[in-house]
């Protein structure tokens, strides 16, 4: 049986200032796989998060997320931006923050109440960090902050996240909670798209992956796509001294 | 004028209301400001609000101050349109484009100020009361429509509250939740505007800024939460409006607009230097406790390396033997009997069991928590 498509990109360009950042991409992404997506710096993999999510606009293409343009399927989606893009030292605390997930259930003007901040404290516990609900958020460690983050996108109990670099600047023990709590999420069904910077714990920690270089390169089980070829293709460098030391 | 006449006197009443309501909404919309990281938009929305004071009068030839501020606000609004616009459209950051519109609306404002005094209108005298400000032409209506407009805003800041949060805090992340950023955006800059151009006939165009980030950056110093910075910065303005109306009344010569800001000021200083968690003060008192206790652990620590190779753990030794030790000295050693962790008898030293089991667990305790 053909599993269903969970998010298909067809056509996808993205430019800033005349410089196209990601061309012509033709991406589909079945339905629960955990998927990383890899390219060096300037590939275009934040953008292409972005431009499925609507933050950017794309100057061609277009984006369905079980079949259906983005703003109809917005509640099965969670986004976990770059931990660098907020102001951490914004005056509010963890469990606020992580409230921030239930607002777009919430819809305009109505305010969260009890369910919500249940949901959000359940979320702060699953990501061991309940004990810090209401430390003011400059006060967390990076990995403390990347958990925060995670925290309030498993709080849209959404089917589809979409993460970008949720490994950047954490520590080993960080690093490990976070995949087990992605391959949870997978073992629940979700689909997980996550950019990622460190290849050689792609085959441990993803089963999906996608090589962008401003191109669409290749998307496939790693099993069978994650090689030499695509790698060089990607990096354009002999990678297979680089991955093997 | 004496201060037995500041609650007596009809026209200061007013005045005073007048600054302390005004204080009061450019504290809590100021804080938004300081949080979009927009502190000198204010500065360029007040200067761009100049011409539109002008040709409000042109058109009209009147100076009924309603009329002039509704031509302050067009023309403030179409500032930030135009900054807006430019850092959208072309490859200016926003600092160059804040500076752009300032510069030129402000200029074109003091043209058409200069082309007006030259007019044989009798009429015309007093448009210059909107550069520096002066809170002594405030009657009751203008005071009136401060409170309306402070009571709108503050019920939209309260109808819109998690919208505000969400955008200041992540705009991409309020994007993907399906909020239209671009109308939270528009309505928390509307009412920005607002504030400063009701402002403007107390404070003036070019001090206007100050009043939306002086109270915001002090209230920031005192709290973590974005509710409480509000309130605080709305009660810190309102203070400076009523503190600098009573300075400026009872001194002779001092207009009240620069001595809100002054006092104003004050309370950012104050808050820099004594708020408890961020403020300049605690933090350094912070850092030489800090360094003093760890050179008390690294003196009790070189005491433990001495006893532990003794069985008898309380047995004395004498204070000589610390010479040595680069962190003695005999404060610290006053300090080590004061926590009980040693006790001093003559010329030698011995460790209590509470010494030796803070020195044995110093390093373990101090791991901190992941």
């Amino acid at each position: 049986m053909e599993p269903n498509i969970a998010v298909a990109v067809d056509d996808l360009t993205v430019a800033y200032n005349y410089k196209p950042v990601l061309w012509d991409i033709d991406l589909s992404i079945p339905e629960g796989v955990l998927m990383a997506i890899v390219g060096p710096n300037g590939a275009g993999k934040s953008t292409l998060i972005k431009a499925i999510l609507g933050i950017i606009d794309p100057i061609a293409g277009s984006v369905a997320i079980y079949g259906k343009p983005y703003k109809k399927q917005r509640d099965k989606v969670a986004y976990v931006p770059q931990k660098g893009s907020v102001d951490w030292d914004f005056p509010t605390t963890a469990l606020d923050v992580v409230m921030m997930g239930t607002y777009g259930a919430l819809g305009w003007i109505k305010r969260p109440g009890a369910s919500q901040k249940k949901q959000a404290l359940e979320a702060l516990e699953k990501v061991g960090m309940l004990a810090f609900k209401n430390r003011q958020i400059s006060q967390l460690s990076g990995g403390q902050q990347q958990r925060v983050f995670l925290a309030r996108a498993l709080v849209q109990n959404a089917a589809i996240y979409f993460m970008d670099e949720p490994f950047q600047g954490v520590d080993a023990t960080t690093e490990i909670a976070i995949i087990n709590i992605l391959k949870e999420l997978r073992k629940a069904g979700k689909t997980v798209i996550v950019v990622h910077h460190d290849l050689q714990t792609v085959p441990e920690y993803f089963d999906w992956v996608t090589f962008l270089n401003v191109k669409h390169i290749a998307t496939g089980p790693v099993k069978d796509i994650f090689n030499d070829d695509n790698l060089t293709k990607t990096y354009g460098i002999n990678y297979k001294v680089a991955v093997q030391q | 004028m004496e201060l037995t006449d500041f609650f007596t006197d009809y026209t200061l009443r007013t005045i005073t209301l007048g600054t302390a309501v005004l204080g009061a909404i450019c504290g809590m919309l100021g804080s938004f400001a300081v949080l979009r990281k927009q502190s000198l938009l204010g500065d360029a929305i007040s200067h761009a609000a100049l011409p539109g004071i002008a040709i409000a009068f042109l058109i009209t030839g009147a100076k009924d101050s309603n009329v002039l501020l509704l031509g302050a606000l067009v023309s403030g609004l179409i500032g930030v349109f135009w900054i807006k616009g430019i850092v959208s459209k072309t490859h200016l950051k926003t600092d160059t484009a804040l500076g752009l519109i300032l510069s030129l609306f402000f200029g074109f404002g003091m043209l058409l100020l200069t082309f007006i005094q030259k007019q044989p209108n009798a009429n015309q005298a007093g448009l210059d009361k909107y550069l520096f400000g002066q809170a002594a032409t405030l009657v009751e209506s203008d005071v009136t429509l401060m409170i309306i407009v402070t009571a709108i805003s503050l019920v939209v800041i309260l109808l819109f509250w998690k919208e505000f949060k969400l955008l200041l805090f992540d705009k991409n992340y309020a994007m993907t939740l399906g909020f239209n950023t671009k109308f939270i955006d528009g309505l928390i800059s509307f009412f920005i505007v607002l504030a400063i151009v009701i402002g403007l006939q107390t404070v003036g165009v070019v001090l206007m800024s100050a009043m939306l980030l002086a109270p915001a950056a002090a209230a920031r110093q005192w709290t973590n939460s974005l509710g409480v910075m509000v309130i605080l910065a709305a009660i810190f303005g309102a203070f400076s409006g009523v503190f600098g109306t009573a300075i400026s009344a009872t001194q002779s010569n001092l207009s009240t607009g620069p001595v809100i800001v002054l006092v104003a000021a004050v309370f950012v200083v104050i808050s820099f230097v004594f708020s408890p968690e961020r403020g300049i003060l605690f933090k350094q008192i912070r850092l030489i406790k800090n360094r003093r206790d760890l050179e008390l652990q690294k003196t009790l620590y070189f005491m433990y390396d001495i006893v532990r190779k003794h069985d008898d753990i309380s047995r004395p030794h004498a204070i000589k033997i610390l010479n040595n030790f680069q962190g003695f000295t005999k404060g610290t050693l006053g300090k080590l009997v004061e926590k009980d962790w040693i006790t001093i008898a003559g010329d030698s030293w011995s460790m209590t069991g509470e010494g030796f089991h803070t020195a044995a667990n110093l390093y373990n305790t101090n791991i901190p928590e992941s």
